[in-house]
């Protein structure tokens, strides 16, 4: 019996402080607080902790989809040098993260969509008027822009203090961006990281993000956009190592009608987890400027 | 026995789920407590730096010649120091023919206009360290950093003729690669600006140029492996009083990556960050490099606040570099014009 006690003691510690703490939970609901999106067996009763009266989202999270290859359904997939890069180069197999399965594209824009992949690894940066005309801009090393920037297979972090900005940094390309919260203006231009407004509904984080440089991409897939896009971001927390991501895409340039992305972050939990750096400038310099070396 | 435990096990659970649920909460008043009425505190108790800073001056990093031994000067010495120093600094004359015109192609419309001011306390030189205000005396260099800097002295001496070899003769700063976002902290003509995060447990600086942000844990833990290096380095940080004390390492080794040419083994930069007014921080550096300098030395610089309103906005350098095209498709068309160095 008393080895039994023993045994089921720190079982009965942990389920009685859940039950405790889940009635103290349900007890003081949240004005506007919504189940978290997308599910995926979380309890909607999860309530994040708070800091200065916010859902604390600190923390240094990572998408484990792989949507960078392609937001839509994709088989594994050889690269696009096979005969120098061999399975290095490969790419994996994946879901549609995108709600219903296929982005609703104009006519036009799937064809160009295709253009775009069967191009993605051409370069010629020779003609400034032609500078962005060929190639994926995550091939350049170009910041990697929204949403896209949520889904690369590199962890970003997130550091939310008191002040009325959140800022996200991705290990990619050491690139940055500023929620600005609560925020009326515009962008005074347009940026490859966009322009993101913030607010709280319940806890979530909603993120406003326009003024998006036209040039970047949704993935290597070719999927694209045009300078009318306009990305609405939901940040949930849905456990104390889940977010759930949703972004609703809208350019009425490119696609029929709004659409959907979804899926879970997770938080990464190795105690000396931190940011490390993908300058990958120097690493795109030859397939660039190459062809102006001296011979 | 089984009662008992099951009895102290529900009161353990009572109170762990009574006393730590409000812990977040019961944070704020408690630091609001501690915080003095000349202390500017975060709502998790920390000194609060969170906010939008200028380290734009034009008093330089050493002491120049003409003010002497002066190391703070009066207020007429000071105007005239200032306006000296603008007068150097600027770029719309027209005194030096046709060359030195295009280099300063950057003319004042770049200008950042606090560059053009001396710092308040109108010092003469941001060093105070040692007090002459100069760098101390060079050691010698070992045969292959002598090779290494000349190897890049020679690349520096093709850029200037019009004739770079490739992309990596070019400056860091040139190909985007790092630029006034590695420590020291200097001012420069433009994008002075850094913009302060806080959470609990960290420090951010993100320095207008370029977008990279400088994550400080304070969690004491270990610095990177020795076999991790990178181009900004690695930092910790720690409160000391009210003074953020952070101290950057595991330097990449590529000649021009650390301010001056220091040595990436024997490098230590320690900074110090101290909110002294609403609108000023004090930012005070000590380098540190047995390899490279005699003894240690440190430089003061403010920073001040700037408006809220006057946002930081990005700067992506490398995604438009055009320069580095022209300045290569340059040097291959004067090389075939058969132009040489």
């Amino acid at each position: 019996m008393r080895t039994v006690n023993r045994a089921t003691t720190p079982v009965l510690l942990v389920f009685i402080v859940a039950v405790v703490w889940l009635g103290l939970s349900t007890r003081t609901p949240i004005a506007g607080q919504q189940a978290p999106a997308g599910g995926g067996g979380f309890p909607a009763s999860y309530r994040a902790p708070r800091l200065d009266g916010h859902p604390d989202l600190n923390g240094v999270w990572q998408a484990f989809v792989t949507a960078n290859w392609d937001v839509q359904d994709h088989e594994a997939q050889a690269g696009p040098h096979p005969e120098i890069m061999g399975a290095y180069g490969a790419g994996p197999a994946g879901q549609s993260i995108v709600s219903g399965g296929e982005i609703p594209y104009q006519p036009w824009a799937l064809a160009k969509k295709k253009k775009n992949f069967d191009e993605r690894t051409k370069v010629d940066v020779t003609d400034d008027k032609k500078w962005h005309a060929l190639g994926d801009p995550e091939l350049k090393c170009y910041l990697p822009g929204v949403p896209r920037a949520t889904y690369m297979p590199f962890p970003f972090q997130i550091v939310q203090g008191s002040a009325p900005y959140i800022l996200i940094a991705y290990e990619f390309t050491s690139a940055t961006r500023t929620i600005r919260m609560n925020w009326k203006d515009e962008g005074p231009a347009d940026a490859w990281m966009g322009w993101s407004r913030g607010r709280w509904e319940g806890d979530t984080l909603v993120v406003d993000v326009t003024g998006i440089r036209e040039e970047t991409w949704l993935d290597r897939a070719g999927d694209f956009h045009s300078d009318a896009l306009h990305v609405v971001e939901r940040y949930t927390p849905v456990s104390p190592y889940h977010l759930m991501y949703e972004a609703t895409i809208e350019d009425p340039k490119v696609f029929t009608r709004p659409w959907k992305m979804s899926f879970p972050l997770y938080r990464r939990m190795e105690k000396n987890v931190q940011l490390l750096e993908f300058k990958c400038v120097p690493f795109t310099e030859e397939l660039l400027y190459g062809v102006l070396r001296k011979k | 026995m089984g009662q008992r435990f099951l009895g102290s096990t529900v009161a353990l659970a009572i109170v762990v789920a009574v006393v730590s649920f409000p812990v977040v909460a019961s944070q704020a008043p408690a630091a609001k407590a501690r915080a003095g009425a000349k202390t500017f505190r975060t709502p998790w108790g920390d000194p609060d730096l969170q906010g939008v800073w200028n380290d734009a001056t034009s008093t330089p990093l050493q002491r120049p010649g003409e003010v002497g031994a002066k190391q703070v000067l009066n207020d007429e010495e000071a105007a005239e120091f200032q306006s000296a120093l603008a007068n150097n600094l600027t770029r719309d004359r027209r005194d030096g023919g046709p060359e030195v015109d295009v280099n300063r192609a950057y003319n004042d419309h770049w200008m950042d206009s606090r560059r053009l001011k001396i710092t308040a306390d109108k010092r003469t030189s941001l060093i105070v360290d040692p007090p002459d205000g100069h760098m101390p005396p060079l050691v010698p260099l070992t045969p292959e950093r002598q090779k290494a800097r000349a190897d890049r002295a020679a690349a520096v001496a093709r850029f200037n003729a019009g004739l770079p070899d490739g992309p990596e003769e070019l400056s860091l700063p040139v190909r985007c690669v790092i630029r006034t976002d590695s420590p020291p902290y200097l001012p420069t003509i433009y994008n002075n600006d850094f913009q302060i995060f806080q959470s609990p447990g960290y420090v951010v600086i993100n320095p207008e140029m370029i977008h990279s942000a400088r994550i400080i844990p304070l969690d004491g833990r270990p610095h990177l492996s020795k076999n991790l290096h990178q181009w900004l380095g690695d930092t910790r940080g720690r409160f000391d009083g009210n003074t953020l004390v952070i101290e950057t390492t595991n330097f990449r080794a590529d000649e021009g990556v650390i301010f001056q040419g220091a040595n990436a083994a024997s490098f230590r930069i320690t900074e110090r960050f101290t909110r002294v007014a609403e609108d000023t921080i004090n930012y005070e550096f000590t380098i540190e490099d047995p390899a490279t300098w005699t003894k240690p030395w440190t430089a003061v610089i403010p920073w001040t606040k700037i408006d809220p309103a006057e946002q930081m906005y990005e700067y992506a350098c490398h995604e438009d570099n055009y320069d580095i095209v022209h300045l290569l498709a340059g040097a291959r068309a004067r090389q075939q014009k058969g132009e040489t160095k």
